[in-house]
């Protein structure tokens, strides 16, 4: 219990630290630049108080729960053991044996998105600046479908050992050649869905992926090979967002001749 | 506050409360069907400590819960109204200061800059691109958090003084993915990884709502501007122009 007191304690402080800075920002242009009272002062305390509360239990949770599990189930998937059914073989090179790394690689980017506090906050406003038009969970689930895609690929990357700057180019092509056809209303939030898909909870379990394969797999460099993952899972959801509205926005003018 | 809530019977707040805890549970949900899914039907392997495991998913069920209603009850409204209170100011100036600020001071100490960027400086040890010694290293450290916040200050004011002039927010991107495709063919390939990863740790789950109640904030009050089309890309930027920089920081270090 004690320990549990001084963890707690120790995040606590440690995500009070981190919007120092935001917190020092507002209150100087308030007083020096701004110099008016802020209005529901009482209410934006409470609210920061949770935030940061929140987010400290949150940080705790995933340390306890997901992230050992999640790094555990990396390392046993990529297990030679468990990939060739032979103790004491050497990992296989081809990239069909890995059937399940890219599955699991799917499923995680996919749950772990869904979960992510960043997107979820982009998916409120997006929902209450168009209207309703966009849903939450249409736009949540719609970016972890591109997450997990993304990083699918980027598990078979390492595996194969293809650089880089092929996928992300081409990814680049294709966001480029979309924006141009997708509706006008949703470039920018698609862009958006990008930015805000790897943060608290995806990239720790991402990373400890990246690098648990790039040292199974023979011939990977972790220090080269490890890192990408992260720019899978932003490059995908653009793609992703953009054409779903743009599959909807065909569905809509096919409905009405 | 306080005043309106006494006004509620308990058990309305319960049924509040109750249903925020279950809204956060459906979020986490699919994490834990992936979880047992592999451990059961693939791996079928027991957990270890699996009382610490089911404790920390009840903490990160609370800490969501709470998180969200901080995030609506004070992170939106204050992004909201200094949006609009620098808009009424007029003084373009401060609106931009405002705006490089919060970008460069939220991102030079986030957590997981810091471990990123020190983890590039062990790499570039390891293939000799810069010197060796423990003062080397952390200054290349600090060279790119530096440069990493100084692009992010850089991406949010460019953001905003887009919201303002009424840019379209795709030539500015494009324009900026053609740069970092450009860069990518002359920086040095040690940089290009960590270049591409710095784009997405950038933009953490405090700025994030912060930055986009300020951008919707302003392009709600801005005659002529559709929150929607001009409100958001704030963030994307700010997860674009940090590659740039970085890669740029590679050729000028690595030469």
């Amino acid at each position: 219990m004690t320990q549990f007191i001084i963890e707690f304690g120790t995040t606590l402080i440690a995500t009070f630290r981190d919007i120092l800075p935001i917190l020092i920002l507002i209150t100087c242009f308030q007083l020096f630049v701004l110099r008016q009272p802020i209005p529901h002062l009482r209410r934006l305390i409470v609210g920061g108080v949770y935030v940061v509360l929140g987010l400290a239990l949150f940080l705790i949770g995933l340390e306890k729960a997901l992230f050992p599990v999640g790094k555990i189930m990396a390392a046993q998937l990529s297990d030679p053991f468990f990939l060739t059914g032979i103790a004491g073989a050497p990992a296989p090179t081809d990239w069909t044996a890995y059937g399940w790394i890219y599955l699991f690689a799917a499923m995680i980017g996919f749950s772990t998105t869904i979960a992510e506090p960043s997107l979820l906050a982009v998916a409120i406003k997006a929902n209450e600046v168009s209207g309703g038009v966009i849903s939450q969970w249409g736009l949540r689930i719609t970016v972890a479908v591109g997450v997990s895609v993304g990083i699918s690929l980027g598990a078979f990357r390492i595996v194969t050992g293809t650089p880089l700057y092929i996928f992300i180019m081409t990814g680049y092509a294709i966001v480029i050649l979309q924006t141009f056809i997708a509706p006008k209303k949703i470039i920018a939030l698609a862009y958006d869905s990008g930015g805000v898909t790897t943060s608290t909870v995806t990239v720790p379990l991402v990373a400890a992926l990246g690098l648990g394969l790039s040292e199974a797999v023979p011939g990977r460099n972790p220090a080269l090979d490890g890192f990408g993952l992260i720019a899978f899972a932003s490059l995908f959801p653009i793609i992703a967002v953009m054409g779903y509205a743009q599959f909807t926005h065909w569905a809509a003018s096919r409905r009405k001749p | 506050m306080s005043e309106k809530i006494r006004s509620y019977p308990i058990s309305t707040i319960i049924k509040a409360v109750l249903t925020k805890l279950f809204s956060s549970f459906t979020d986490l949900l699919p994490i834990v069907l992936v979880i047992g899914f592999f451990q059961i039907l693939v791996l079928q392997q027991p957990l270890p400590n699996i009382g610490e495991v089911v404790f920390g998913g009840i903490l990160v069920v609370f800490g969501l819960t709470l998180f969200i209603q901080g995030l609506e009850m004070g992170l939106f409204p204050i992004g909201e109204s200094m949006a609009h209170a620098l808009a009424r100011k007029g003084s373009l100036f401060w609106l931009l200061t405002f705006a490089f600020a919060l970008g460069f001071s939220t991102t030079v100490a986030e957590p997981a800059l810091i471990a990123v960027s020190a983890e590039a400086a062990s790499i570039a040890a390891q293939g000799n691109l810069i010197g060796p010694g423990e003062d080397s290293l952390n200054r290349y450290a600090l060279g790119l958090r530096l440069s990493v916040a100084f692009s992010v200050g850089v991406a949010i004011l460019v953001g905003v003084l887009r919201i303002l002039r009424g840019w379209p927010v795709h030539h500015l991107i494009i324009g900026g993915y053609v740069v970092v495709m450009l860069m990518t063919l002359i920086a040095p390939k040690e940089i290009v990884g960590i270049a591409y990863d710095a784009g997405g740790v950038t933009t953490s789950t405090v700025t994030v709502p912060l930055v986009a109640a300020l951008g919707v904030g302003l392009a709600s009050i801005i005659k002529g501007r559709s929150p929607l089309l001009d409100g958001f890309g704030l963030i994307a930027f700010a997860s674009l122009l940090p590659m740039i920089f970085v890669m740029g920081y590679g050729i000028i270090v690595f030469g």
